[in-house]
C-alpha cells in the first residue's frame, strides 16, 4: 500500500492567474501525479488553459526534495517568470519558494495524508499530530478520521453508524473502534487521557 | 461525605422526582427574552438548562445567560459548556468565571460540529473530549487543581452533568462510553428526547451501576407537523404512530393538543417514576413553553 500526500485542485486558479502573462508550472511526479492533480497531464492541461502566457512547465520527480529541485530545475529558464504555479503539495510549494526565491502560486489545497485504495480513491488515515494513540484504538485512528477528534468514544452525532458530518454517508470512526476493540477482545473501559497536541513551530527533528 | 453546592443536586440527593426544562438563547444582545421565559419556568422546575450554542449556532454565551437568570429570576440554571468551541484554558477559565457568578451545575457537551451551524466553516476545537473534560472538572472539585496540576484558588463548587441517548443504534457503543463518563466522575444525566417509554426503561437499565442520576429528555410537540417533522427529519429519533395519531385527531386544536401531551406524557412519567430508579425528566419544547408547568402540574401528588 503506498500512503501519499492527498492534494485537490483549488477552485478559481485560472482567475487568480489572470493578472500575471510570465507563467512557469511545475507538477510534482510523486503524490500529485497519483492524485491526478498535477502529474503531466495536469500540467499540460493548465498550460493549455493559459496559452500564450506560459513560459514554461515541468514535472519534477519530487518538487519537496531539494535535491531533484536543484537538478531538475536548473537547466529551465524559470527566471524569466512573474510567477511559478505549483502544482504540488504545500512542502512541495514551500521548497519551490526557498530555491527559486519568486512569487509562487499554489495550485492544488493540501488535504491530508492518505491510504490509497482501489479506483483512485484516497482515504484520510494520518494527520501526522505527533502523539500517536493507535495501539489504544486498535489500529484505527480517532484524530483523522473522527470529524471531532473524539478519544472516549462516539458523540450524539453518531446515527446508524454514520456521522452527521458529510450528512451519514461516512462510518463513525467510534463505531469502527468499537468492533475492532470486540474483535480483538480488549475492553473499553479505560479513559483516554487528553491528548498531547505537540504544539512548536515546525522545524526539523530527523535527520543529522 | 458528599458535598452539595447546587439546590439541584440537593433535591436529587433527597431522592425527590425532579423536572428540568432549557432555555435556548438566541443571536441577540437582549436578556429580556431568557429573563421572561425563566419567570415563566420558575415556580414550575428546580433548574433550567441553557444552551450553549446549539446546532453549532453562535448565540448568546450560555454562562452569561445563566448568570442573568439566576440573578434575575432566581432560578438556578444547568449551564452547557461545549468541547467544540474552547482548548482546555478556555475550559478551565470559562469554568472558574461561571464559580465566580454562581454557577453550580455545568453540563458537558461536544457539541454538533461547527459544519452543522451558522458558521460552517469555523475551526472546530475539541482539544479535548467530553469525558476529559468530566476528568478535568474533577480535578478542579475534589483537588482544587487544573488539567495540569495547577493549583486553584478557592473551591470549585460545581456539580458535572453529562448527556446520554437512548435512541443510539448501536446502543451498546453509547453505553460504554457513558462508563467511561461515569468512571470519570459524572453526576447525573440527561438524556436526549425519547418518546418511546421502553428505550428510555432499557437506558435505565443499562447504567444500573455505579447509578448517576438520570433525567429522561422528553419532547412535547405542539402540533402533529411537528411530530412528523421529528420522525422524518431529525436523525435517529423515531416518533410512535401512537402519539402522532393523538396529535393529528386534535386538529390544530390547541387545547385538544395541549390535552394530548398532558396525557401521553403523564402517562409515561408515572410508568418511569413507578418502574425505574430515573430521578426526574428534562422537558424541551420549541416554540410550546406553556406546555411544560400543565404537564408537571398533572402529575403533582404522584411525583
Amino acid at each position: 500500500m503506498i500512503k501519499l500526500i492527498i492534494t485537490k485542485q483549488k477552485p478559481n486558479l485560472l482567475k487568480n492567474l489572470e493578472k500575471y502573462n510570465k507563467i512557469f508550472i511545475i507538477g510534482c511526479g510523486n503524490c500529485a501525479t497519483i492524485c491526478k492533480t498535477g502529474g503531466e497531464n495536469e500540467v499540460k492541461a493548465l498550460a493549455e488553459k493559459l496559452g500564450d502566457k506560459v513560459i514554461g512547465n515541468i514535472v519534477i520527480e519530487s518538487p519537496c526534495n531539494l535535491k531533484f529541485l536543484k537538478k531538475d530545475l536548473k537547466p529551465f529558464m524559470y527566471s524569466n517568470a512573474e510567477v511559478i504555479v505549483a502544482l504540488c503539495c504545500g512542502v512541495g510549494v514551500q521548497s519551490i519558494v526557498e530555491f527559486t526565491n519568486k512569487e509562487v502560486i499554489p495550485g492544488l489545497d493540501t488535504l491530508f495524508l492518505g491510504e490509497v485504495g482501489i479506483k483512485g480513491r484516497f482515504y484520510e488515515r494520518c494527520r501526522a499530530c505527533g502523539t500517536c494513540i493507535l495501539y489504544e484504538t486498535g489500529g484505527i485512528c480517532p484524530i483523522s478520521r473522527c470529524a471531532k477528534k473524539l478519544l472516549n468514544g462516539p458523540c450524539g452525532g453518531m446515527v446508524n453508524e454514520k456521522c452527521e458530518v458529510g450528512n451519514y454517508s461516512k462510518d463513525c470512526a467510534w463505531i469502527l473502534i468499537y468492533k475492532r476493540l470486540k474483535e480483538l477482545g480488549r475492553d473499553f473501559e479505560k479513559i483516554i487521557e487528553v491528548h498531547n497536541w505537540q504544539n512548536k513551530p515546525g522545524e526539523l527533528i530527523l535527520g543529522d | 461525605m458528599k458535598r452539595i453546592f447546587s439546590e439541584f443536586m440537593k433535591a436529587l440527593y433527597n431522592n425527590s422526582f425532579v423536572f428540568t426544562t432549557e432555555i435556548e438563547p438566541k443571536k441577540t444582545v437582549n436578556p429580556e427574552g431568557i429573563i421572561n421565559l425563566a419567570r415563566k419556568f420558575k415556580n414550575h422546575v428546580i433548574a433550567c438548562n441553557i444552551t450553549d450554542n446549539p446546532r453549532a449556532h453562535a448565540y448568546m454565551n450560555s454562562i452569561i445567560a445563566s448568570y442573568i437568570i439566576q440573578r434575575e429570576v432566581g432560578l438556578e440554571t444547568i449551564c452547557h459548556m461545549t468541547v467544540r468551541d474552547r482548548n482546555r484554558l478556555a475550559l478551565i477559565s470559562d469554568v472558574l468565571g461561571a464559580c465566580a457568578l454562581g454557577i453550580k451545575n455545568i453540563l458537558t457537551i461536544t457539541g454538533d460540529h461547527t459544519t452543522m451551524g451558522d458558521n460552517p466553516n469555523a475551526m472546530p476545537v475539541y482539544d479535548i473530549d467530553s469525558t476529559q473534560f468530566i476528568y478535568m472538572l474533577r480535578k478542579m472539585v475534589d483537588e482544587g487543581i487544573d488539567l495540569a496540576g495547577n493549583k486553584i484558588d478557592g473551591e470549585v463548587r460545581i456539580h458535572i452533568g453529562a448527556v446520554g441517548n437512548p435512541n443510539a443504534n448501536p446502543f451498546e457503543p453509547e453505553i460504554l462510553k457513558i462508563k467511561r463518563k461515569i468512571n470519570a466522575g459524572v453526576e447525573f444525566i440527561q438524556t436526549q428526547i425519547v418518546f418511546d417509554v421502553e428505550r428510555a426503561k432499557r437506558f435505565i437499565e443499562e447504567l444500573k451501576a455505579p447509578p448517576p442520576f438520570i433525567l429522561i429528555g422528553i419532547f412535547p410537540c405542539n402540533s402533529y407537523r411537528m411530530a412528523e417533522f421529528i420522525d422524518k427529519k431529525v436523525p435517529g429519533i423515531s416518533v410512535p404512530n401512537e402519539y402522532k395519531e393523538v396529535l393529528k385527531k386534535a386538529n390544530e386544536n390547541k387545547e385538544k393538543i395541549d390535552e394530548s401531551n398532558i396525557e401521553y406524557f403523564s402517562e409515561m412519567i408515572k410508568e418511569l417514576k413507578k418502574t425505574t430508579r430515573a430521578s426526574g425528566i428534562h422537558i424541551m419544547t420549541i416554540k410550546y413553553e406553556d406546555i411544560v408547568g400543565k404537564i408537571i402540574d398533572s402529575v403533582k401528588g404522584i411525583c
